[in-house]
């Protein structure tokens, strides 16, 4: 989605017409008045934009105290001391101090399954995969949760901040995926009932906002249950979560399940293979194979609306920044909300502007891109 | 079963594709009928149990509440119901108007990525990647808060022209009061805007039949405009303004627009606008070069080809990814309950399930309404889809 | 004929589905039965409100609605420590505690006649007696909440808050514009940054949100109360014998204050003459049996948590940030509305 097509045509249409900065800028600043005038104006809201943020970020922000007291004075900017006494109430919430090294620990062996995965050309991606979806999931489980193995349990009323960001969009997106496949699969079948029931709830679910989903898994889902059965809020947030990308992974699985061309169906039906054995070993993987780029792109919109969790009374990085900048009456300045907000946007945008540069990166490693006349 | 052939036995009956297929969908409809069942049953003795009201009767209670933003009168003396439709309307104007601006703004910056100046077209990048990659909770957040945080109290409000004012607790403006004879106005605008439609059509029937191009945008906008204010002069100017004035606290009189839904439509258009901005240069970029050439060729200036030729055609590429951050748009409404701004969440599935206690009942209609907009949304894009489809002469 | 045996078929197969579906949910059990079995105590509470429920950067909770939760845990476990907090939402809490995924609710819950009826919950006792009130900026120099014509009112949703406001003002025949918010933090903020003139709640909470008011003194809370507020704990309906438990728990506590017995004297007390205190203590009388507890449950209430005035002073009164007077929370002997129900 991020390709810079457009630059590499222009540059093989545009007329020799001498080097250098200013030939460069003549052709691509000032080729017209209405181009210079086009030009002064971005440089001046470049200025603005550009000059208020290093002034406020840099220049009058504060570096050092702590309360609220010492960014209170007149014109000051960002108050980093805040964000410094809080970062481990952001980055895990209540999670005790002693026991953090756990969430390090699972952070590392995230990353050992998935960086391999991610990066094309390494081998044993199968084996990489089922690791990511079947073994680390457990292990993450009883690191974070602990009550097992020696480890002290961590009730989730602790977690708080990114840890549980990370948690609600990695639960929700591996959870999905098994019920994504299903139900894009279903959209596609030749049994009716099956076909209406998937088409039902995939329309059903992409119809509604988040916020309602959410209110329905934490304040009616109790109600569905028999007495006595009940679940963890974090966990009914996740199942909330969960059903919800399910039903938009579906679609962009249904669009890799649209690219497998006939002839491969009917190919593994003249060797007689059966239906699952037809989808789980020529289809799957190669219609997978397609939408990875719409599946990080899903998890990047997943991984964003996990801040609604916030509306429905637990602490995901925007949850616990906002009550912090609200509710510490030491930390209170004018200043501090907005250096709150800021980090939190920061650190989502990071995350997500990460995600979306590796997925244009597998989008060109696929040739998707490259169909367009 | 092809005729001619011997009844199977059963093992092979079993196996039988067809058979397969029919026994796997009787058990899945009947886990289906079973799990609603099992919920629903639930759900009733969780309900009887507890003594806890069920039922719809409740929208006919009396409400007991104020709303802060009413598009139609309501009073707390109105019922449950008068409320819900309070908060849809406040939903649907959200949404619409959000929907007319991001598309604006998705569409000019959509444009300025693929502009020759490299300057317009970083910035437009810039802008695209810095919105997009953030929560819109978050944007809302920030502008609800960085305005509620700037603006000045009501004693020290910015004087605007027209006689309004801009304050912590929003934009003031003269309100209309309709008087006698002032419905020849509303006459003459729907006048006008037939007239400029039958204008339209004559002057493409024209340029089909002779080739020649009769301009439409000005006599257009003359009649749409003209014809009311013609109409306001002769019956005597029936319109009066109700000017806001400081009074105890507040400004009273007049029109007011509210910090929360600025914040909210600003968050909201700007958001969108991001995803519309990469949907319109993908659109454009996947219009083939020849076309423009060939545009250019015939002698149309760079402004014509653009939208005579280039649009169009990107439109299709457009509308089907376009028709979904409509959805998105009208979905992220919701998110007003985090910023005040009493939409159908806050109001419907807030305010009144809070003092009715009825989750069941509030939840399902609120994702009912929702399912409906969405289905109409969808509708609707679909028809304007299959009119700018490719049409084969 | 036949349609008859079919429809026999269907009903019974109904029948048979009803009861396996409804099943496990006909079981009633005890909730007294369940905490004993599990362990610990699943105690609703307010996701953070200074005084009443909050938790510190650690997540140890600490509050006059906590240590009711603490109270009953000793009474049953006699280890205060034997809670499960759940941070509930003003919308969830209902839901919550009629699921079963918490016990009890300590959570400022108004006692009102229509969630005590239609809700699913019973009201057990009332652990602070409050009213709605509004504070305005000092600079405003209101007297009075008469004077409030045309204002701009931040308000919580999901509390009896919304309605009281709506009430005051239809009876004065005054007007106002509400801005209403999901959460106590977005609603103070708003307040705080001049989004409205007054902000309306409990006056317990306009005292403790004024005080982490960036500059308290600037506000004030005028002196109108505008509503009754009894906030309460609450039970499931229909289990009146885990409710004894919670209004006992709150009695002890209250019961305690009235004989003097505090957490610093209560063991030099267990050899006193003073019938009512042996009753309390359980050095007489089979009071903590009839709950289906040990006879010194009140003992491990007072030991552990305190009484309620000490509850009080801790949390809310004068030994707090908060400073808030006893007024009608004061012992009915000292004028005020808390009264220990006899032990006998």
């Amino acid at each position: 989605m991020t390709t810079h097509a457009p630059s590499t045509t222009t540059k093989t249409m545009r007329p020799p017409a001498g080097a250098g900065p200013i030939a460069w800028m003549r052709q691509n600043l000032f080729a017209t008045p209405v181009d210079a005038l086009l030009t002064f104006a971005g440089l001046y809201i470049v200025y603005r934009l550009l000059g208020g943020f290093i002034d406020w970020a840099l220049v009058s922000a504060t570096w050092t105290g702590d309360d609220g007291k010492a960014c209170s004075r007149d014109g000051a900017g960002a108050c980093w001391p805040f964000i410094w006494h809080k970062f481990g109430l952001f980055m895990s919430g209540r999670f005790p101090d002693a026991e953090r090294w756990r969430i390090y620990l699972t952070y590392g062996l995230a990353l050992a399954g998935l960086v391999p995965l991610m990066i094309p050309g390494v081998p044993g991606k199968l084996w990489l995969f089922i690791y990511m979806l079947g073994v680390f999931p457990l292990l993450a489980f009883v690191l974070l949760s602990g009550g097992m193995f020696g480890l002290s349990h961590v009730p989730t009323e602790l977690w708080g901040g990114l840890l549980v960001t990370l948690v609600v969009a990695c639960v929700g997106i591996a959870a999905s995926f098994p019920l994504g496949i299903l139900l894009a699969l279903g959209r596609r079948s030749e049994l009716p009932i099956v076909r209406w029931v998937s088409i039902g709830f995939i329309e059903i679910v992409r119809g509604v906002p988040l916020v309602t989903m959410l209110f329905f898994a934490s304040v009616m889902l109790p109600l569905f249950l028999p007495e006595n059965v009940t679940f963890d809020k974090l966990l009914r947030a996740l199942i909330g979560v969960a059903l919800f990308s399910a039903a938009y992974l579906a679609e962009v699985i249904r669009g890799g399940l649209q690219a497998i061309p006939r002839g491969q169906l009917e190919a593994a039906d003249a060797l007689g293979l059966s239906y699952w054995q037809k989808m789980g070993l020529i289809v799957l993987p190669q219609a997978l194979k397609l939408v990875i780029p719409g599946i990080v792109n899903s998890f990047i919109a997943l991984f964003k609306d996990t801040s609604l969790v916030l509306i429905i009374g637990l602490f995901d990085l925007l949850g616990i920044v906002q009550q912090s900048v609200q509710a510490d009456a030491k930390w209170f300045s004018p200043s501090t909300s907005t250096t709150g907000y800021f980090f939190a946007g920061f650190i989502f945008w990071i995350f997500c502007f990460g995600m979306s540069r590796y997925s244009s990166f597998i989008e060109r490693r696929l040739g998707i891109g490259d169909r367009k006349s | 079963m092809p005729r001619g052939q011997p009844p199977l036995s059963l093992p092979a009956l079993i196996y039988e594709p067809k058979v397969r297929g029919i026994i796997f969908q009787v058990l899945l409809l009947a886990a289906l009928v079973v799990a609603a069942w099992s919920l629903a049953s639930n759900v009733a003795v969780n309900l009887q149990r507890q003594n806890i009201a069920s039922g719809f009767g409740f929208l006919d209670r009396t409400a007991g509440f104020e709303i802060s933003q009413q598009l139609i009168d309501f009073k707390p003396t109105d019922n449950y119901g008068r409320a819900f439709v309070v908060g849809l309307l406040n939903t649907l104007l959200v949404a619409g108007l959000g929907i007319v601006f991001a598309t604006i703004l998705g569409f000019t910056v959509g444009v300025a990525r693929l502009s020759s100046n490299w300057i317009v077209s970083r910035l437009a990048l810039a802008f695209v990647e810095v919105v997009r990659n953030m929560p819109p909770l978050l944007t809302l957040f920030l502008v609800y808060f960085a305005a509620i945080k700037t603006l000045p109290g009501p004693r020290q409000s910015i004087e605007l022209p027209l006689s309004s004012f801009l304050n912590v607790r929003g934009l003031y403006m003269p309100k209309p009061q309709w008087l006698d004879g002032s419905s020849t106005i509303v006459v003459a605008f729907i006048a006008g805007i037939i007239a400029s439609m039958l204008l339209a059509r004559w002057a493409r029937q024209r340029q089909v039949a002779t080739g020649q191009q009769v301009p439409i945008f000005w006599p257009s906008l003359g009649l749409v405009l003209g014809l009311p204010l013609l109409a306001f002069m002769i019956a005597g100017q029936p319109v009066a303004f109700e000017y806001p004035a400081l009074k105890g606290f507040n400004f009273s009189g007049g029109m007011v627009v509210q910090p929360e839904f600025i914040a909210l439509l600003f968050g909201l258009t700007v958001y969108t606008a991001a995803f519309i901005a990469e949907i319109v240069r993908a659109g454009i970029s996947g219009v083939p070069k020849g076309q423009k050439e060939a545009a250019a060729a015939l002698g149309l200036s760079a402004g014509q080809s653009m939208r005579l030729v280039v649009l169009p055609q990107a439109m299709r590429i457009v509308i089907p990814p376009l028709t979904n951050q409509f959805l998105n748009l009208t979905k992220n409404s919701s998110l007003a309950v985090a910023i005040g701004y009493p939409d159908l969440v806050s109001v419907f599935a807030g305010t009144v399930l809070n003092n009715t206690n009825q989750a069941i009942e509030c939840i399902l209609i609120t994702m009912g309404v929702y399912l409906v907009l969405s289905i109409v949304t969808s509708i609707g894009m679909n028809m304007f889809n299959a009119r700018m489809a490719l049409v084969e002469r | 004929m036949d349609a008859g045996i079919r429809n026999r078929r269907i009903a019974i197969t109904t029948a048979a589905l009803l009861a396996v579906a409804a099943g496990p949910a006909m079981a009633q059990t005890k909730t007294l039965d369940t905490v004993k079995a599990r362990g610990t105590l699943n105690c609703g509470v307010n996701t953070g409100l200074a005084g009443f429920s909050m938790p510190d950067d650690k997540g140890q909770w600490t509050g006059l609605d906590v240590d009711l939760c603490r109270a009953v845990a000793a009474a049953v476990f006699k280890d205060a420590t034997k809670v499960k907090y759940v941070p509930l939402t003003a919308k969830e809490r209902f839901t919550a505690l009629q699921s079963g995924e918490v016990d009890m609710l300590s959570r400022n819950t108004t006692w009102t006649m229509s969630r005590d009826t239609s809700a699913g919950l019973s009201f057990v006792g009332v652990n602070y007696f409050d009213g709605q009130g509004f504070m305005v900026k000092k600079s405003l120099g209101l007297k009075s909440a008469k004077e409030l014509d045309g204002a701009t009112i931040c308000v919580q949703t999901g509390t009896t808050t919304e309605l009281n406001v709506t009430d005051f003002f239809r009876a004065n025949k005054l007007n106002y514009k509400p801005v209403v918010f999901e959460k106590l933090d977005e609603t103070v903020a708003a307040y705080n940054s001049g989004r409205c003139d007054a902000f309306t709640s409990d006056h317990s909470q306009l005292y403790s949100e004024r005080l982490k008011s960036p500059k308290p003194d600037d506000n004030v809370v005028l002196p109108d109360v505008i509503s009754k507020e009894p906030l309460g704990p609450a039970v499931r309906q229909g289990d009146s014998g885990w409710g004894n438990v919670v209004r006992w728990a709150h009695f002890a506590m209250v019961n305690a204050e009235e004989l003097g017995v505090t957490s610093k004297t209560v063991d030099e007390m267990q050899a006193s003459a003073n019938p009512e205190i042996r009753r309390l203590l359980g050095k007489e009388g089979d009071f903590g049996k009839g709950m289906g507890l040990d006879n010194d449950w009140a003992y491990q209430i007072v030991k552990q948590v305190g009484n309620y005035g000490e509850a009080f002073d801790r949390n809310v009164g004068a030994g707090s940030r908060l400073n808030i007077a006893r007024g009608q929370n004061a012992l009915w002997t000292k004028g005020g509305l808390q009264y220990g129900m006899p032990i006998r």
